[in-house]
């Protein structure tokens, strides 16, 4: 994989030598500084503390030639976190050339894409595998290896993707937090393919944007993102085994955007070895601009995810609905605040979640986390958070 | 004969009329042709990069930093194209903007978040809200639209450089921050030298003046410097423009959303 993104740069590289123009260079990127404090110590062995350090730098360089037509990003992506080995890490969140013609680009690397509109899950964003260890947030990525060709046309935007090489999803060791009961080991991890992580997945996708309607449609062929999990005795000890299989998916994503309205869809249709399924999430999200006289907005949004598995969905929304505020404050400093509650409809349990952000100065940024856990019963998959509510304060210095 | 004579006082009678129409133009079509003119003047520009630095001053005087790119396509019988990217403050860096202005109907926006590679559309009813956190709101620096606004001619009034027409302009747009503004144009040049802007209650809100305009490829004025200030808050914005660059090949290829996500 690393051979293909560097035969792909290196190739960008000599095909177009710097003549007259000179390559323009630019670094940048973000250290940030996190404190983790729970309300009580974990559920589970190893759990027994209240408070985890964390810091992570984030670097990016970027490389532009030929009258911008070439660039080349680097950003890898570092973690040393207090408890957690396994959270400690690196990653190549981007690593990858770009060259640029007239109606066409092509991208070549490791990159994160994005897909959806919705806000509390994606179900169509299927390119880049979670890192999970980041927390429990989604858009947390790990980089994924991709010759993307890009075409511009009047009937809309086409990607081509060949995805050669798979990332597994990132796991906490028994020292983290916000993890199962057992813990994954990915030395039992196995595959359908057997071509195993080196299996090439094809997806394309077509995006438009007509009126108030901004549309995609996608298809993806390929190994699952996600796993399916499975309990085995590793030297006498149960721990969990991820198995990837094969999936083909289409899928849609529509926004319409009209007036202080926003209407947002994602649907998903699934065929894979043991089973068809289709998955939706649904909702909207309505500002109200300038409330009580002042700069402030306030943005409402609610959500239905709906997966035909039922409680057998290894989505986090198979029956649940989101309820979300935002404030945004305008001000100089950017200060916005998000609440959020999901309920589950299926097993009644409840999750909370606030986040508060503020500029200091030019270069900073401070971020207030917090969510609390309430488990309808035992048997729900979210009972496992139980004991990890915690308020996080992430400070960010941008360089 | 006789009906010759009837035909020929008609048409010097209908003559007369229209001549007298023109001079006495209305002060609401005077403040119309005046607007309008000020817009056929800067017509043909066809396609303008610029850099806007802005610093926002709080009522203490604490400054901070806007640092803006901004690439703008004129399109006929429609509002303007436009990419605008934001270097600083760091936090926002890569973040860009989308714009389709229209002159009749809702604009449409979207904003690229580099952090998680999405491309947001947003509403564009936000029009009186704050761009950036300065005294500039979002309509302050749309294109200047005629069927944006209805017009009335008021006076003539010495200004800095010559003497400047006074015109005042009714916003249409039910979403609009303001009742009215109050421009001042320069009988020579027909530049917006200075605007005052009215709240939804009609007092005075701000005051926006240009500064040191230079004239690009013989035609098109554009000022180096413009200042808002808040009388209400108190607050500043002095935002000022560089590198002004028109006729840079740029076509409506440029304008979408791969273009918004590699933006820097």
């Amino acid at each position: 994989m690393n051979k293909i993104a560097l035969l792909a740069i290196g190739g960008g590289l000599l095909a177009q030598p710097a003549i007259a123009d000179e390559i323009f260079f630019e670094a940048s990127g973000k250290l940030s500084t996190e404190v983790t404090m729970y309300a009580s110590e974990g559920a589970f062995s190893q759990q027994d503390y209240r408070s985890n350090l964390s810091v992570a730098l984030t670097p990016e360089f970027f490389w532009e030639w030929n009258d911008g037509q070439d660039s080349v990003t680097f950003q890898p992506f570092l973690r040393k976190d207090q408890r957690d080995a396994q959270r400690t890490h690196a990653d190549i969140r981007e690593l990858s050339w770009v060259h640029l013609s007239d109606n066409w680009e092509l991208r070549s690397g490791y990159r994160k894409v994005f897909w959806g509109v919705t806000e509390f899950q994606n179900l169509v964003d299927v390119i880049n595998q979670k890192d999970s260890v980041e927390g429990l947030d989604s858009s947390n990525k790990l980089g994924q290896p991709m010759i993307n060709l890009s075409l511009v046309k009047d009937w809309g935007i086409i990607d081509f993707y060949v995805l050669p090489g798979f990332r597994e999803q990132t796991y906490s060791s028994a020292d983290g937090r916000l993890r199962a009961g057992l813990t994954v080991h990915d030395s039992l991890t196995s595959y359908e393919s057997s071509r195993k992580e080196d299996h090439i997945d094809l997806a394309a996708r077509w995006s438009h944007s007509i009126d108030v309607y901004d549309i995609g449609a996608h298809w993806f062929k390929g190994t699952d993102r996600s796993a399916q999990y499975q309990v085995v005795t590793l030297n006498g000890s149960p721990v969990l085994k991820a198995h990837y299989q094969q999936i083909e998916q289409v899928g849609v994503d529509i926004q319409a955007t009209i007036d202080s309205w926003l209407y947002k869809g994602e649907v998903i249709y699934q065929d894979n070895d043991s089973e068809n399924f289709w998955a939706a999430q649904l909702g909207a999200e309505y500002t109200l601009y300038g409330i009580q006289e002042s700069n402030t907005d306030l943005g409402i949004l609610l959500e239905y995810g709906y997966d035909q598995r039922g409680t057998d969905a290894s989505a986090n929304m198979q029956n649940d609905i989101g309820f979300g505020a935002r404030l945004a404050f305008n001000d100089t400093q950017s200060s916005s605040v998000l609440a959020g509650v999901i309920h589950d409809l299926d097993y009644h349990g409840t999750s909370f979640s606030i986040e508060a952000e503020r500029r200091f100065g030019d270069n900073w940024k401070a971020t207030l986390e917090g969510k609390a856990f309430s488990s309808g019963s035992s048997n729900d998959p979210a009972s496992i958070f139980d004991k990890d509510d915690y308020i996080k304060l992430t400070l960010d210095r941008y360089f | 004969m006789k009906m010759n004579t009837l035909v020929t006082s008609i048409i010097a009678g209908s003559l007369l009329l229209s001549a007298s129409t023109v001079f006495a133009q209305t002060a609401e079509e005077q403040g119309l042709a005046i607007s309008q003119e000020s817009i056929t003047r800067d017509n043909g520009w066809v396609d303008m990069l610029a850099s806007m630095n802005m610093v926002l001053r709080n009522k203490q005087g604490q400054e901070s930093i806007r640092e803006i790119r901004m690439k703008t396509l004129e399109v006929e019988g429609d509002g303007d194209k436009s990419l605008s990217i934001f270097d600083k403050p760091r936090d926002v860096k890569g973040t860009a903007f989308l714009s389709f202005s229209h002159n009749v109907g809702a604009d449409d926006q979207w904003l690229y978040l580099p952090a998680l590679k999405r491309v947001k559309r947003i509403a564009s009813r936000n029009k009186s809200g704050p761009f950036m956190g300065s005294e500039f709101s979002f309509e302050d620096l749309a294109s200047f639209e005629i069927e944006k606004y209805n017009y009335k001619f008021i006076e003539e009034q010495a200004c800095d450089i010559g003497t400047c027409f006074v015109v005042e302009q009714y916003p249409n747009d039910k979403n609009s921050g303001y009742t009215k503004r109050i421009v001042w144009i320069d009988k020579a040049e027909y530049r917006m030298l200075k605007t005052e802007f009215y709240d939804r209650k009609g007092s005075l809100l701000k005051t926006l003046t240009s500064h040191d305009f230079n004239q690009y490829n013989g035609k098109f004025w554009r000022p180096s410097l413009m200042k808002m200030v808040n009388h209400q808050s108190k607050k500043s914005t002095d935002l000022m423009w560089s590198n002004y660059k028109f006729g840079n090949g740029l076509s409506e290829s440029d304008f979408n959303k791969n273009t918004l996500k590699r933006a820097r």
